[in-house]
């Protein structure tokens, strides 16, 4: 707790300066309920984690942010389901065939969400789920691959994560995939860019603190795709590491690229024993 | 291309108390009166009509003119005495009608 400590703390020492209420969004047991569905957004660490305990963005946000999430007519991410709804049974590609064509309805895709990225035998690496859907694009539907953080790939990706909605995230980093997961550790780690900052540097040792006007946070993969009110789109979770890298000033690496896939990869098992939040809302 | 509204709707209610219902339809709403980059008039493609009843009976009848903007959002409060099934309907210009429907329960 004592990074959360620190946080009241600074939050408190602003009101005192500046004589302006700022509310540390203390992160509490706060449980969100959406349609019916319980999700927990804090929640003990399992056994070997860098983390003391594991928070989703979503307490990190400001009251009115949050409760965009809690509602899907509130949820501005929801609308780009709804696109990805209509994408999923269109037919495409010199196969003429549609998503629904194989995989019939969405729901099918139930608790997949929670255990991307993983270990594609056929492949011979960990595939993400954007590797997944541009995959099924180019050898079942014959169509062009998607851009990685596009539009559609968001959306699609939403959809799909829609279906997990609750699930608990356990990604598996044993195995042939313990390689690729050294190597995305390996990134969080370094530090880049004119900045010198690592991913660490923020999200495992500041999270809760102010960075300018905001929360830092755990960088938390269980909300993604995130719907952020800052370009009122659907972000991927690469998308979003290409912008932090712009912020600590280094060059970002390739979106899709061998390094930001280890990293989702490696990011997204930190969040294990998190559950899946679907298309969230952000700032 | 199929769309699927999206609707929320309670699972159980109070008999004789009122209740919100939301809907939402992902739809692009032509009005008619946009130009392509030839210069040419977009046909008009609206939703223009929107129902929901419940057993039946009439709840809400919206005639949606041009002016409506995509993705059409309607909540509407409405209460009822007994259990049914709450049916909803948007009919398209182009003649499509989308259908869904929730049943409510007392409780």
């Amino acid at each position: 707790m004592k990074k959360i400590t620190k946080s009241i703390l600074a939050g408190g020492m602003l009101a005192l300066s500046l004589g302006f209420a700022t509310q540390a969004n203390e992160p509490t047991d706060a449980v969100m309920t959406i349609d019916g569905v319980t999700i927990p957004t804090h929640v003990k660490a399992p056994a070997g984690s860098p983390l003391p305990e594991l928070f989703s963005g979503w307490v990190f946000r400001s009251t009115e942010t949050q409760a965009m999430q809690l509602d899907d007519f509130d949820n501005p991410g929801m609308i780009f389901v709804d696109q990805a709804w209509e994408t999923w049974s269109t037919p495409e590609g010199s196969a003429g065939k549609s998503c629904a064509d194989c995989h019939g309805e969405p729901e099918s895709f139930a608790g997949l969400r929670a255990v991307m990225p993983k270990w594609n035998e056929a492949a011979g690496e960990v595939y993400t789920l954007e590797d997944y859907i541009n995959e099924s694009r180019v050898k079942y539907m014959g169509a062009d691959k998607w851009k990685y953080s596009g539009g559609k790939m968001a959306a699609m990706v939403a959809l799909i994560s829609l279906q997990s909605r609750g699930d608990i995230i356990n990604v598996k980093t044993d195995g042939p995939a313990a390689a690729t997961w050294e190597k995305g550790k390996e990134i969080y780690y370094t530090r880049v860019g004119q900045l010198d900052m690592s991913c660490a540097n923020c999200h495992e040792d500041n999270y809760g603190v102010m960075i300018r006007a905001d929360h830092l946070s755990q960088g938390q993969l269980n909300g993604f795709p995130a719907y952020r009110l800052k370009n009122a789109k659907l972000n991927t979770a690469q998308g979003r590491f290409k912008g932090c890298m712009k912020n600590i000033r280094a060059t970002p690496y390739k979106v899709g690229g061998e390094e930001f896939r280890a990293l989702q990869f490696y990011v997204a098992s930190r969040g294990n024993g998190l559950p899946i939040e679907g298309p969230s809302v952000r700032n | 291309m199929a769309i699927k509204p999206r609707v929320k709707v309670p699972k159980s209610v109070a008999a004789g108390e009122y209740f919100t219902v939301k809907t939402l339809i992902n739809h692009k709403m032509e009005s008619g009166q946009r130009k392509d980059k030839e210069g040419n008039k977009i046909p008009r493609k609206i939703i223009n009509l929107f129902e929901a009843n419940f057993n039946g009976e009439n709840v809400i009848t919206v005639n949606v003119e041009p002016a409506v903007s995509t993705n059409p959002f309607f909540e509407f409060q409405m209460k009822i005495e007994a259990a049914g099934d709450l049916a909803f309907k948007w009919t398209d210009d182009d003649g499509s009608v989308y259908e869904t429907s929730k049943p409510i329960a007392i409780g």
